[in-house]
């Protein structure tokens, strides 16, 4: 009778010790940069919170995202590459509403009716193109083999991408600044918190949180979990699959709506191709996190904002590397391959119900 | 079988002898043959689309209006002008470059737009025997001695970096009196050149350089690379990207505590109406070093007037003056080496035409004298710094007159 321990002996592999190597090599890479770089003491306390919070401002951004890709997957096992599409159309529309108040002098009278407007028209742009989008791209092609929709998505991601090109045009667009949300909110001593970091943590926070309850407790999310756990069964059950998914593609697509407007009062540009780079984060986020899994998208949206933000000067700055912010993106997908190492399924696992048939 | 092989060996034997005998100029690079009733093939390798396209079709319309002003024919022979977008990037500038290599009607080329597309496409327009102009590269590398003989075939008309780094340094010390600088590049070789001239030039002068960071070109979120360059406290910051990045800089710089009061400075790359679009009203008050228009004098004004009636809007960028001159330095040198028939047949020898633009000297362009070096450089490089101010941006204008100048 073999003991626990020798069972596990005998089941490991060459390359598992040498991925076991290549973990540990990368986290004492990491653990010695942070230490050389907190005892050269370079950065203020204030500045370590300044980059926290500017970390978590873009890691809520991406958690919203990240919510899309990892619903769609769970109901339909396929990643919807078009999301940073649906992200990108909501905030570009919302512009030429947000440039009319701006001219109109309405901005600067009734700031919250504006926001309120604006975030209408965006998460309601995003939430036709992704309800379209499953209806026209994706229900065909349900039973095809894997592989045709991924390429699917694929194509749709370009064909809406240019087709907003075509309609609003190659240039930058600077979205118009609220004023309510300019300058910062001291906390004590000079710490302080920029306005408009504190609305996009708390807007993306009761985005999620909603979101999630509604998942959780509704007759509506519980179909959703339902045809995520097994589709024939839960149409034995009579549950309606079609609308069950195209309300799935509707939930992702206001999340991103909102995080579109959220990231467009942060850098306050947008463009044709603004999608494309948070598209690819949230997906990184998502998996992360474990794709299919609602607070795993929300915790890898999180932890790649505060590693993108702080893991140059954290990890990088203490060996001296010239420009360590040029490979903040090295850094994110580095640890990105530490956490599949260790563990496969992403940080909470790959699931969106508890069960899987 | 081998009748027909033989049959079209000996077709092809013959139709190479006919070529030769029937080119008389002849040309260690081959000899480009215009039948009478053909077009002169010009092309471009310019970036006509995405985020930096108005670099791209404001240089575009320069040689367009060049070509208006001959009225379309050179030698009795229709200009045809025609090319490929680059992208601002070296994948997007080897793809052009290899399009426009296989088209053997190609006598020129006029590009690219970004330092980085001609890096790997000059050599290969000049395998090709095409040579090329750019009016809007300034990386210092491309006319550096030490270019090798690969870049034989390419000439600009735009300004050295060497003269615009060394005239942002000089501003920065000698005008603001800035004694603490930091800069930050995008990793592509027009940025990383420049902003390591301006460093060198710097130092020269007595100040001290207390950050040098680098952003990819895509980046975003600009406040984590800022916050770090506020911990070296620096007084003036010099950012010669392009227009997306720099645009994001702009916003984001004064968000960042122990950066409420530094000085900006960008380059040409991002001196354009998009940028203004991208920056909003963060830009005013932020300086760019840029051709000098003012310099250019009254054959500026006319050009201004055909750019407006042509195309309904005023110029879109600082190179359309540069690529207006590359155009006509081409002519000239078209019809310096062509060799017409009495039927009206050209011939032009492709190493021919590349001595002859290497050769251009004196030649009274928009931008000043255009005169070339060994190396390809050309221009006549005035640089001044200029100003943005909140007409700027409210009527989306580019500032007309200079804020200081070297000379």
């Amino acid at each position: 009778m073999p003991t626990k321990f020798q069972r596990w002996k005998e089941s490991i592999t060459a390359t598992d010790i040498v991925m076991w190597l290549i973990g540990f090599a990368l986290l004492i890479f990491i653990i010695m940069g942070s230490i050389l770089t907190l005892r050269a003491g370079r950065y203020t306390p204030v500045q370590w919170f300044d980059f926290v919070i500017y970390g978590l401002a873009q890691g809520s951004i991406y958690a919203l995202v990240a919510m899309g890709y990892t619903l769609v997957y769970g109901v339909l096992r396929m990643i919807n590459f078009a999301h940073s599409e649906v992200f990108m159309s909501g905030p570009f529309t919302a512009y030429f509403v947000a440039a009319y108040f701006s001219r109109s002098s309405l901005l600067e009278s009734h700031p919250v009716i504006c926001l309120i407007v604006v975030f209408i028209v965006s998460m309601s742009v995003s939430t036709l193109i992704a309800f379209l989008l499953e209806r026209i791209a994706y229900r065909p092609l349900r039973n095809a083999p894997r592989l045709i929709p991924l390429i699917t998505a694929i194509g749709a991601s370009f064909t809406l991408m240019y087709l907003f090109r075509g309609l609003y045009g190659t240039g930058f667009q600077a979205y118009p600044v609220w004023e309510i949300f300019s300058g910062k909110l001291p906390i004590f001593e000079g710490f302080a918190i920029g306005k408009i970091q504190i609305f996009v943590i708390f807007a993306a926070a009761l985005v999620m949180v909603t979101l999630y309850l509604f998942i959780q407790r509704t007759r509506i999310g519980k179909a959703v979990r339902s045809v995520s756990e097994d589709k024939e069964a839960a149409s034995l059950m009579g549950v309606d699959i079609d609308k069950t998914i195209s309300i799935t593609f509707i939930i992702g697509g206001a999340a991103a709506g909102a995080a579109g407007v959220l990231y467009a009062l942060v850098f306050k540009q947008v463009f044709f191709m603004m999608g494309f780079i948070p598209g690819i984060k949230a997906f990184t986020a998502a998996v992360l996190g474990g794709i299919g899994n609602i607070p795993g998208a929300m915790l890898g949206g999180l932890l790649l904002g505060l590693l993108e933000s702080i893991g140059p000067a954290l990890f990088l700055d203490g060996f001296d590397i010239a420009a360590p912010y040029q490979l903040k993106d090295a850094i994110a997908f580095l640890v990105l391959v530490l956490v599949l190492i260790f563990r496969p399924t992403g940080l909470l696992g790959e699931r969106l119900a508890v069960k899987k048939a | 079988m081998k009748r027909s092989l033989f049959l079209s060996v000996a077709l092809l034997l013959f139709m190479a002898a006919s070529t030769i005998f029937a080119a008389p100029p002849a040309d260690p690079l081959g000899v480009v043959t215009i039948k009478p009733g053909e077009p002169i093939h010009i092309a471009y390798w310019f970036v006509t689309a995405g985020s930096d396209s108005t670099l791209g079709i404001d240089t575009k319309r320069g040689v367009e209006i060049a070509i208006d002003d001959i009225k379309g024919t050179l030698l009795g022979h229709k200009i045809k002008f025609d090319g490929q977008d680059t992208g601002c990037n070296a994948e997007g500038g080897q793809a052009a470059a290899t399009k426009l290599a296989s088209d053997p009607t190609i006598v020129a080329a006029v590009g690219s737009n970004c330092s980085s597309e001609a890096k790997p496409g000059a050599p290969i327009l000049w395998n090709a025997g095409i040579p090329t102009v750019s009016p809007s590269n300034t990386a210092p590398y491309l006319t550096d001695p030490k270019r090798g003989p690969s870049y034989d075939g390419y000439l600009r008309t735009a300004h050295n970096d060497k003269v615009q780094g060394a005239v942002a340094a000089d501003f920065a010390f000698k005008n603001l009196k800035a004694k603490k600088a930091a800069t930050i590049h995008d990793g592509s070789v027009y940025a990383e050149q420049l902003a390591n001239v301006f460093a060198e030039t710097f130092k020269k002068n007595g100040g001290t350089i207390v950050a040098q960071e680098a952003v990819a070109p895509t980046d975003t979120d600009m406040k984590p690379v800022l916050t770090k360059i506020a911990t070296a406290k620096p007084e003036f910051i010099y950012y010669p990207i392009f227009v997306a990045a720099a645009g994001h800089i702009t916003r984001q710089v004064k968000e960042v505590s122990g950066l409420e009061k530094v000085a900006l400075m960008s380059a040409d790359g991002a001196f354009s109406v998009d940028f203004y679009k991208a920056a909003g009203e963060s830009a005013v008050g932020m300086y760019h070093s840029s051709p000098d228009f003012e310099a250019f004098g009254k054959v500026y004004e006319d050009f201004i007037q055909k750019h407006i009636k042509k195309y309904g809007e005023k110029t879109l960028a600082p190179f359309h003056a540069h690529a207006y001159d590359a155009a006509n330095m081409i002519f000239k040198a078209i019809e310096k080496v062509a060799k017409k028939e009495k039927d009206g047949t050209l011939y032009i020898g492709r190493k021919a035409l590349r001595d002859a633009l290497y050769a251009t000297k004196g030649m009274k362009g928009i931008t000043g004298n255009v005169n070339c070096n060994e190396f390809g450089d050309c221009a006549d490089p005035r640089i001044a710094v200029y100003k943005t101010s909140a007409e700027n941006i409210k009527t989306l204008v580019m500032p007309k007159k200079s804020f200081w100048k070297p000379y």
